[in-house]
């Protein structure tokens, strides 16, 4: 029953934006508060009953297209809706200013993206998966664009580098296809086995690696997300950055543990070099933010980095299996926490570029008195991003750490900890530019720090996302630490037999 | 007071420090309400610090766990006679640096209070909050927390030589995080707990000689705070701070967490029998009293008198390092009330350093000619410092670093004694000129002073006293006189605070086999 609500509501984000031009704004807003809290109706269900089927059109499943909801989805929507609600929040204001034309194909364009999003996340056919996929693309390609000029260009690099990884994903569809007669992702896992050994199979499953990892902007076929993350709108930057390479991520999950399982993962070493791309993404994508000047470009490096930590813990999560760290925890943990760090990170830095278009981190200069609310929660995010206790980041980071020690590779120790320093050193330049270096013609005398400085904040329609999310940071932080969220977390692990020894 | 339970009472008391720091921020443009502030949740703070003292001092512990981390690691506190004698210290001395804080600061007019009263609130935090952790997690969340928090009141000053200072504490701290961070994951994949015990958990059982030995590394790089040679010089450099910031936090709070760290590392995590079987105590013991000589060394170049402190302040911590290096019952006992003493004397130094800086506005040895007479009660607390320091008898030093004397002799180490008393003697070596310029040197008469021509005339009639020429003046005085008397009453009454009391404590449960 919840999931046809959920539906519902889905499809009623395609209405809204034509409706009006003024009020399309407030309907989004009114449907993503309506998904979300759905959402967490459906995750409270999942959680205390169990998995829900839906039949779309009643077709029996191995024919018709099933949407399945079970803890791993149902987190997922949770985050996704919550990122997504909090970017439209922020982007009434910020569109008005940013976009003024193009108000009511933003927020069409918008409700379209998250559309797609969704039908990732709860489908249950990986046929119908690649058309969601297709459809969050697409509109990620729009919105990109959508400010002009070079981000033109970011969106075609964008556009043509995903077309590739669909094609890829399309590839791996076909193959399946082709050995087992079937699409739907349970039906699938309970076909493939005997083929295992099956060269087909081991080629649609490389593609399906390679099509995701473009996707995912897994280093090293990243080369798309910089420009697109950095030119994009702020709230579509938080969204890309926040939750649109997550839900690759999820997808990727979905195909490697639902339609293959851990067995058949741990025939390949396939892991073992996700771990160490994953730690590659890391160090060269902290190296490369440091050498960014521009804001957002540096953040979208860090991105990259930070999808190198969720591929690492991805990585270890067939050899680590002691319960607080075990199997896909630390993942789905730092999938949670990066939407909510880097979103933050890319809303201030919208509120930013709103306020006095600056893009560049030397002009940053004494914003922390003019915009004091908005630099303490970019502070906030920036040191949970260095993973200083006891924010999110830290409980990311302690536990990806414990996940390498049990799986036997200390080295991947020294890489989380070498990077922690990295992000210390890109994202410190920032802070101490907003606080501590005085511009250069700033009389040096005490008087001159009695002058009042005139205030310039953000509208709190603004502001209050951006806080959320910051306060959210080291809310979240503790609850992780306290191992709140945890048992959704090891439903998942239960589900893909993680849990238990091979 | 009112009656809190006793398990919650840890959880209060670091809730002062942080409630404090949120009305700090609130009250931020009405000054007086603010310091109100922080002066009150200091004065809570202690209170209950204290009213934990009777359970420890009965040989019971006070533990209160919030919630599992981890399977095996709660964060939670787990309050035993070595925590409280560093919580006691940091909560009384924040009261006292607090009073002298509103003197300086405002006598300055420096900019920026808000921030600077919030972050060390947010500071003091930290620190008690690593007193009383119960477990090598809880410890780093705080300590993490304290590196953090002090960055701002280092670079308070926001001028480029401030913020090298403040890029250099964080780049030498943050690192030393890492290694304690990885020292503590892999202490907790050996042994499934990192609870502090008095046995030690790490044994031999567990792991290799040299990986025991590799860990231990880790462990002291982690513990950077402690700021031993060759990692020493983001202290010196961290001295652009405010004066307070450099009494309490460079003095006391972050570098003595440092300390405590590496004691609870020694004592309650390899634990005095394994690190005797590693042969580790003698390693350390070296380590450390290179750093006590070299330091002293340094300390005799310095002209700049906070830096001089500085240098004399990496020598101390080492003194402690070596007190429990020698992991004999009198040489840790020394260690631990070394902590609290040295902490009340250097507090001491710092603060006169400070009281000279705002009268006078002089910050080097070399200019401080005659100011003995030109501000009595300071020198006079200055001097009670500094021989204590040297470890001269009616000063608390004596009492600590005779315990160290008779730990290195039950230790055996002869060497140990002779490389004791030389650095003894180094202390003063350096403190000494200070003194001798203070008092006995003739105040240059003919001294130009661009914007204080004012005091420039007050100084040149002989015995004009600046230190009291202003109200404001008598915040700064006080705290001074507090900590420059507690200094002597240590030595005659070892056992005020009850600090002697819990040092027995604490070693009764360490060489419960003796």
């Amino acid at each position: 029953m919840v999931v046809v609500v959920s539906l519902l509501s889905a499809i009623t984000i395609f209405i809204a934006g034509w409706i009006n031009r003024k009020t399309s704004c407030y309907i989004s807003i009114a449907t993503l508060l309506g998904q979300f809290i759905a959402s967490l109706f459906i995750l409270h269900h999942v959680m205390t009953i169990g998995p829900i089927y839906y039949r779309l059109g009643g077709w029996v499943p191995p024919w018709g297209i099933e949407y399945v909801m079970d803890a791993l989805n149902a987190y997922v929507l949770v985050i996704l809706l919550f990122l997504g609600l909090v970017c439209v929040i922020y982007s009434k204001r910020n569109i008005e200013h940013e976009l003024p034309q193009k108000v009511v194909s933003f927020y069409t364009i918008y409700q379209l993206l998250i559309t797609g999003l969704c039908g990732i996340t709860v489908t249950g056919d990986i046929f119908n998966m690649y058309v969601f996929i297709e459809i969050t693309s697409l509109s990620a390609y729009a919105l990109i664009a959508s400010r002009g000029k070079i981000a033109l260009k970011a969106s075609f690099t964008y556009l043509v580098l995903g077309s590739i990884g669909a094609c890829f994903f399309l590839l791996g569809i076909g193959f399946l296809y082709a050995i087992t007669g079937s699409l739907n992702i349970r039906d699938l896992s309970l076909l493939l086995p005997p083929f295992y050994g099956n060269k087909v199979v081991l080629a649609a499953f490389v593609f399906f690696i390679v099509g995701l990892s473009i996707k995912m902007a897994l280093f090293p076929l990243h080369t798309w997300l910089p420009d697109a993350h950095a030119f994009a709108p702020a709230e579509i930057s938080a969204m890309l950055s926040g939750i649109i390479i997550e839900v690759a991520t999820y997808a990727f999950i979905r195909v490697a543990f639902s339609v293959f399982t851990p067995r058949f993962l741990r025939l390949l070493p396939v892991f073992d070099i996700l771990c160490w791309l994953g730690a590659a993404a890391i160090i060269i994508g902290s190296i490369l933010a440091i050498t960014q000047v521009n804001l957002k470009r540096m953040l979208a490096y860090s991105s990259v980095a930070n999808m190198g930590y969720i591929v690492l813990a991805l990585g270890l999560s067939i050899s680590a299996r002691t319960a607080p760290w075990g199997g896909l925890n630390p993942a789905l943990m730092h999938i949670l926490n990066h939407a909510l760090m880097k979103g933050c990170l890319f809303l201030v830095a919208g509120a930013f570029i709103y306020k006095a278009d600056l893009w560049y981190i030397t002009d940053f200069q004494g914003l922390g008195k003019k915009m004091p609310y908005t630099c303490a929660a970019f502070v906030i995010a920036a040191i949970s991003m260095i993973g200083v206790p006891p924010s999110v980041g830290f409980a990311s980071k302690l536990y990806m750490i414990l996940a390498s020690i049990e799986s036997g590779k200390p080295i991947f120790v020294a890489v989380l900890l070498i990077s922690s320093l990295l992000n210390l050193v890109y994202f410190w330049r920032i802070i101490e530019t907003m606080y501590m270096k005085r511009a250069e013609g700033e009389n040096h005398s005490h008087a001159s720090h009695k002058a009042h400085v005139q205030r310039a904040e953000v509208p709190l329609g603004m502001l209050l996302p951006i806080w959320v999310l910051a306060s959210l940071c080291i809310i979240m932080g503790i609850l992780w630490l306290a191992n709140v969220p945890t048992p959704i977390l090891n439903q998942v692990n239960a589900m893909f037999r993680l849990d238990m020894m091979p | 007071m009112i009656d809190i339970p006793e398990y919650l009472r840890p959880v209060v008391a670091l809730g002062c420090p942080a409630l404090g720091s949120i009305f700090i921020l609130l009250f931020g443009r009405r000054p007086n309400l603010r310091e109100g502030v922080t002066l009150l949740a200091g004065l809570l703070q202690f209170l209950i610090v204290f009213s934990m003292v009777p359970t420890v001092m009965s040989g019971k512990t006070i533990q209160s766990y919030l919630f599992p981390i981890l399977p095996g690691i709660h964060f939670g506190f787990r309050v035993d006679a070595f925590g409280l004698m560093f919580a006691i210290t940091a909560s009384f001395l924040w009261i006292l640096v607090s009073i002298y804080s509103i003197g300086y600061m405002r006598a300055l007019q420096e900019h920026a209070q808000t921030r600077y009263y919030f972050c060390f609130a947010l500071a003091i935090f930290g620190a008690v909050g690593v007193a009383l952790s119960g477990n090598l997690v809880t410890m780093y969340i705080f300590y993490e927390i304290l590196t953090v928090s002090t960055y701002p009141l280092v670079a308070h000053e926001q001028s480029s030589e401030a913020l090298f200072a403040g890029r250099k504490y964080l780049a030498y701290l943050l690192t030393s995080g890492v290694f304690l961070l990885a020292a503590i994951v892999f202490t907790y994949s050996m042994a499934e707990t990192t609870d502090f015990s008095p046995k030690g958990i790490l044994s031999l059982a567990f792991s290799s000689r040299s990986t025991l030995i590799f860990l231990f590394v880790f462990f002291i790089l982690g513990f950077m705070k402690a700021a031993y040679f060759p990692c020493h010089s983001w202290l010196p450099t961290a001295m652009v701070a405010p004066t307070p910031v450099s009494a309490l936090l460079h003095a006391v709070a972050v570098v003595k967490a440092g300390v405590f760290g590496i004691v609870r590392t020694v004592c309650y995590i390899y634990g005095i029998d394994l690190m005797r079987d590693l042969g580790l105590g003698i390693m350390l013991a070296s380590f450390a009293a290179l750093t006590m000589i070299g330091a002293s060394l340094f300390a005799v170049a310095q002209d700049n008198l906070k830096k001089r402190l500085a240098y004399s302040t990496i020598s101390q911590l080492s003194f402690i390092i070596f007190g429990v290096a020698l992991l004999s019952p009198m040489g840790v006992t020394g260690a631990m009330i070394y902590i609290p003493f040295h902490g009340f004397m250097k507090i001491t130094l710092f603060l006169c350093a400070g009281a000279i800086l705002v009268a006078s506005g002089k910050k080097n040895i070399s200019e401080m000619a005659g100011i003995g007479r030109a501000m009595p009660i300071t020198m006079l607390a200055f001097t009670v410092g500094a021989l204590g320091m040297c470890g001269a008898p009616p000063v608390a030093g004596f009492i600590s670093k005779w315990f160290l004397a008779i730990g290195a002799i039950q230790s055996g180490q002869m060497v140990f004694l002779a490389l004791l008393l030389i650095a003894s003697l180094l202390d003063v070596v350096y403190f000494y000129p200070i003194i001798r310029t203070a008092f006995f040197e003739k105040m240059p008469q003919d001294e130009v002073l661009k914007e204080r021509e004012a005091k420039v005339a007050l100084f040149s009639k002989k015995t004009e006293i600046i230190e009291t020429r202003r109200p404001l003046y008598y915040f700064i005085l006080l705290p001074i006189a507090i900590t420059a008397s507690f200094s002597i009453l240590f030595c005659l009454f070892p056992d005020l605070f009850h600090i002697y009391g819990l040092a027995q404590a604490a070693i009764r449960d360490l060489f419960w086999r003796f």
